[in-house]
């Protein structure tokens, strides 16, 4: 392990995706995601990479995807106002099956909201922004560690499932500075690939796990890359079996490895009566409180999704079993609240702390909540 | 060392955000635990801004300053916004040319010329920032001066070494020569 350094979590998310080797990047910067495109534009040269300001985040998220396709690992990055913009092209990427990473640092909404201030209300949009059923992946660090190790795995699970992944941070962790230790070697996922490709393969010929390997853009095969509903050879159809069968694969290809993708952490919840669930930057606070909490003799413990999407219902469900009280804080007004309610049933207890006036969760908030009978 | 709660606040472009920086390089370089966050409005220059940094000998939890120790302020809009509520132990670090608002009655509270300082002896009003540092440190005692010096180092332009330096310098006199309570 090499030393501890001083590291702003968008700083780190540009670390991690570089050692995952993003060796592209597009984007229109905006607060507080800004960090990631200007640290981008100065490491990526580095590394032989490249960088490229677009003049708005649609084209940016077109770039990325370009990048892609023609084989080179690609990211942008945005916050609220512009992963409004990118969610038509995001849908475009998931039909497309193009591996791609979307950072949102999400900020204060609706519109240009509070630019400096944070939020976690993209949580919702995040699964559902882009329209019609389609898979998605969305992932959320709660420390400046994370953004490393956690950007890496975004860039992992978009190789290896051909997806765009979101990585779902906030204002509160991308303008963070805490002390990271970097890795020396850090586990890389390819996407599957063909060599030397028959000219008349069909590009999108599925293999046994749903994914078919992607031959790089203008190298030994030419196929056809469309939004629109399409057969194995990627040119579109209006065949209603063809269509049901690759949404319905497009959402298996996720589905079935649920087990691979969705992580949890849980703090002291072996014995817990209350717990406390949260995630991203709300995850700090809320561990506060639970270590106040167990202080003073309450069993109380915290229950953090990392994947946000898929949902993590079996190891929510398992979790709560024993648990009277559950504490739902987030930086809205009532969103995955509703997928814990979901999952737990209407019998059990919840209690919500949500916030949607740019000040951030305090560990005392969630701490009177906890004692509350 | 108690967990330290440090709050700097000034106006946009003081050098504030920076100064927490700072200080919480100095506090890794150290081998502490540092977690370091700001609060500011979408203009870059004016208004009040609010940087925090919290050192610690144990992992931090919580990112954001919950109950400071220790309050500079560098202007009189910052000083009167960020002032309030404070516990009564937190100790209160002002420029000279502030005045003490009523709210403070009955708190430690600390004068000293740094924006003169770094205006008149070190020549250059910018290096404000750096003059507080050292002070604070002084102050505070939060990591060795060696590794604050390190951490200015590491967070300045190419070719202003010598400036900076002479601002640390400053700063530290400043508590070496009492400092008016």
């Amino acid at each position: 392990m090499a030393k501890t350094v001083l590291m702003q979590g968008n700083e780190a998310c540009v670390e991690g995706a570089l050692a995952a080797g993003m060796r592209f990047y597009a984007g229109y910067p905006i607060t507080p995601s800004t960090e990631i495109a200007e640290v981008s534009a100065l490491r990526l040269p580095q590394v032989g990479g490249k960088f490229i300001q677009m003049e708005d985040e649609i084209a940016s998220i077109a770039c990325a995807i370009g990048a892609s396709v023609s084989g080179v690992k690609s990211m942008t990055a945005t916050s609220g106002p512009g992963f409004s913009l990118k969610q038509e092209n995001l849908g475009y990427a998931c039909l497309a099956e193009i591996p791609l990473v979307v950072v949102d640092v999400q900020r204060s909404g609706p519109s240009t909201g509070l630019p400096t201030s944070p939020s976690q209300g993209d949580v919702m949009m995040a699964k559902w922004g882009t329209h019609g059923d389609h898979p998605m992946i969305a992932i959320a660090p709660s420390s400046v560690k994370e953004c490393y190790e956690l950007a890496i795995r975004c860039f992992n699970l978009s190789e290896k499932y051909r997806t765009p992944v979101l990585f779902l941070m906030d204002e509160i962790i991308g303008h963070l500075r805490e002390g990271i230790e970097i890795p020396d070697k850090v586990e890389i996922v390819n996407r599957p690939t063909v060599v030397n490709p028959h000219p008349k393969r069909p590009a999108y010929a599925p293999t046994d796990d749903l994914i078919p390997a992607m031959a790089p853009f203008g190298k030994g095969q030419r196929y056809n890359i469309t939004g629109l509903l399409h057969d194995e050879s990627g040119f579109p159809t209006n065949d209603t079996e063809i269509a049901g069968a690759l949404v319905t694969r497009l959402m298996k290809k996720i589905d079935n490895n649920y087990d691979d993708i969705v992580q949890v952490e849980e703090t002291l919840m072996d014995d817990a009566k209350v717990a406390v669930f949260c995630f991203g930057g709300t995850a700090r606070a809320a561990k506060s409180a639970v270590e106040t909490a167990r202080a003073k003799g309450i069993k109380c413990g915290m229950f953090r999704p990392i994947t946000i999407w898929p949902f993590a219902e079996k190891e929510l469900a398992k979790a709560m079993k024993g648990v009277k009280k559950i504490i739902v804080a987030e930086h809205n007004y009532g969103q995955l609240v509703n997928e814990v309610r979901r999952v737990v049933g209407p019998e059990k207890r919840i209690e919500f702390i949500g916030k949607v006036d740019g000040t951030v969760i305090t560990p005392d908030e969630i701490l009177a909540k906890i004692e509350e009978a | 060392m108690a967990k330290m709660e440090i709050r700097l606040a000034g106006s946009g472009g003081q050098g504030i955000i920076l100064a927490t920086v700072i200080l919480a390089e100095a506090a890794i370089i150290a081998g502490k635990h540092t977690a370091q966050s700001q609060s500011y409005g979408p203009e870059a220059r004016g208004g009040a801004c609010k940087a925090e940094v919290i050192v610690s000998d144990t992992e931090i939890g919580f990112t954001k300053v919950q109950t400071p120790t220790f309050l500079m302020a560098l202007t009189q809009k910052s000083l009167d916004k960020y002032s309030k509520n404070l516990p009564k132990d937190c100790l209160v670090l002002i420029d000279e040319g502030l005045s003490v608002p009523q709210n403070l009655d009955g708190y430690k509270v600390i004068k000293l010329p740094i924006l003169s300082t770094a205006a008149e002896k070190v020549g250059r009003l910018m290096t404000a920032n750096i003059v507080a540092v050292a002070a604070i440190n002084g102050l505070l005692k939060l990591v060795d001066d060696e590794s604050l010096k390190t951490a200015v180092f590491m967070h300045i332009p190419k070719g202003t070494e010598a400036l900076n330096e002479k601002a640390l310098n400053e700063g530290f006199k400043l508590i070496e020569n009492g400092g008016n309570q």
